[in-house]
């Protein structure tokens, strides 16, 4: 088979045939429709965008501190009593050194 | 009266929605004529015509006016076209043993009595619909509007947006790849 001949053949038909340049109807409203709905969509996809970015960063910056506190060696406390009675301590400090006697 | 494109253009970058209505009117055909030489099926021919023209409304503020806008228009339809095949490469793999009885009437016809087939045959047409098919995107692209739609370098790299020297790389290679389909079409039928 002349395979040269074959495709100056098929090439041939397909210029004597050009697709139809039928168009669905109503096709325009179709369009105007969906170009109408548009820019809410436009909003809200935006919206979601920016609250998934925002919900990612969220887990991230978490992640890090918890990790990073996860590994922070634990530092002894100066006094060794534990942090309600420091903050017991500082909150009535006033009162302590105010002078009792009139 | 009836409004002018420019008009039309100029009242829908002012937020006139409805007036574009009339520009999907008129251009439409051409839209759909040039996806169908791409897609086969009739709903994706209208799923790449459809966003043609949402393409072409978000874009429109970048339209200058300086082309025709029924050639922007076409370039956009026919990067959307490419874009189209690039996503929908399922086809190029199957064998042509599965020929339909009239293609391979036709191909029969083609070697015994080639002076009788006419450009007309239905069997034809499903034919280089099938070829095109196996074709790569960038090589059916380079085929349909180098050889079928006749146009030049110079214009194909305009729709394109590829250099001149690329397009004739690319035509020299899709040709390369076609004559190759061919052969194969040959092949699988008369071996």
């Amino acid at each position: 088979m002349n395979t040269a001949e074959l495709h100056r053949k098929l090439i041939a038909v397909a210029r004597a045939n050009p697709p139809g340049d039928q168009v669905p109807y109503a096709f325009e409203k179709r369009v105007t429709a969906l170009l109408a709905a548009r820019p809410l969509r436009e909003n809200m996809s935006l919206w979601i965008y920016g609250l998934w970015r925002a919900a990612v960063s969220c887990v991230a910056i978490t992640l890090l501190l918890g990790t990073w506190a996860a590994f922070q060696p634990a530092t002894p406390a100066v006094t060794g009593d534990d942090l309600s009675q420091n903050f017991e301590n500082t909150l009535l400090a006033a009162v302590d050194q105010t002078d009792p006697t009139p | 009266m009836e409004r002018t494109e420019a008009e039309l253009i100029a009242a829908v970058l002012k937020g006139d929605a409805a007036s574009f209505e009339p520009l999907v009117l008129k251009y439409s055909p051409r839209v759909f004529a040039t996806a169908r030489r791409y897609a086969r099926r009739e709903s994706e021919v209208e799923d790449i015509a459809q966003e043609v023209w949402l393409k072409a409304f978000s874009k429109l503020p970048g339209f200058r006016g300086e082309a025709p806008f029924e050639h922007w228009l076409m370039r956009m339809t026919v990067r959307t076209c490419y874009d189209f095949l690039r996503g929908h490469q399922r086809n190029r793999e199957s064998s042509f043993s599965e020929l339909s009885e009239p293609e391979s009437d036709w191909l029969e016809r083609f070697v015994t009595q080639p002076e009788t087939l006419t450009d007309n045959a239905d069997a034809a047409r499903l034919l280089i619909g099938r070829v095109l098919e196996k074709l790569s995107p960038s090589a059916r692209l380079v085929i349909t509007l180098l050889e079928i739609e006749d146009r030049s370098v110079k214009e194909i790299a305009a729709i394109t947006g590829w250099s001149v020297p690329l397009v004739k790389v690319r035509a020299f290679r899709a040709r390369a790849e076609m004559r190759k389909i061919v052969a194969k079409m040959a092949q699988d039928k008369y071996l």
